[in-house]
């Protein structure tokens, strides 16, 4: 590091310091969703305040699980760091980070929970 | 090191020094509409947990989620979930240099308007 010029520490990385990896990683998730929200929102939105009995069905078939199992994992890391891209913006120092922690955290919880109660439905 | 200036460097004019353009709007209300949705994905969350509990949990999560509540908060997402996802197809023909002269820009902002609420209607009254 202390090697380096201050040009070549710089060069393609920008005000993040980890150059286009956040977008790019943003680019990714948001065409994974396209492909996979449309149809999520039709399995979703009918089977929500159904009978119980239903909502287990849809749940056990792999299709509608998989696809469930899918949103959650790329969605919620899409709004992590989309998440984390506002709070930058916004806030400053103890709180920038006490909010990107808790963020992180939410993220992870939502997806592990759905994970849990879509593997108990469906095996 | 060279003599580098850090944290006080000027501010560029934040948002209140702007006329509001539809352009600025539309990518506001994606912020909006994307960080907006974790509260549906927390409810959805929470109804797919109990579902998985017991029908007696079911029936409780099920009630708050078809209230006049959930009715509310499912419809808004309903809206907010298209408007998210056309803007972002907006952002990524952005993204490939394309269709940035304000005249496509603005038309493309008024399409993704019209559109999500069309499809937010569609699928409010159809699924």
């Amino acid at each position: 590091m202390g090697f380096l010029t201050d040009r070549k520490r710089a060069v393609g990385r920008g005000a993040s310091h980890t150059g286009t990896e956040h977008h790019w990683f943003m680019q990714v998730t948001s065409v994974g969703l396209a492909i996979l929200i449309p149809t999520f929102i039709f399995y979703f939105g009918s089977a929500l305040g159904s009978t119980h009995d239903e909502v287990l069905a849809t749940f056990s078939r792999p299709f509608p699980a998989i696809l469930t199992a899918l949103v959650l994992v790329v969605g919620l890391q899409h709004f992590n760091k989309g998440a984390q891209m506002m709070i930058e913006d916004y806030l400053q120092g103890s709180a920038r980070k006490a909010a990107i922690i808790f963020t992180i955290c939410l993220s992870y919880t939502l997806m592990g929970t759905g994970l849990f109660a879509l593997a108990k439905i469906a095996l | 090191m060279a003599d580098v200036n850090r944290g006080n460097r000027p501010l560029s004019p934040h948002l209140q020094i702007y006329r509001p353009q539809l352009t600025s709007i539309t990518s506001i209300l994606t912020r909006v509409t994307g960080n907006a949705l974790i509260v549906a994905v927390i409810l959805g969350v929470w109804w797919l947990l109990a579902a998985a509990t017991s029908p007696e949990y079911y029936a409780i999560v099920n009630g708050i989620v078809t209230s006049w509540f959930g009715d509310l908060i499912f419809t808004l997402s309903a809206w907010a979930i298209w408007y998210h996802y056309l803007a972002g197809l907006r952002h990524l023909y952005f993204d490939a240099g394309k269709g940035l002269d304000i005249k496509t820009a603005e038309n493309l902002g008024w399409i993704i308007v019209i559109a999500s609420v069309l499809l937010a209607l569609f699928t409010v009254i159809v699924v």
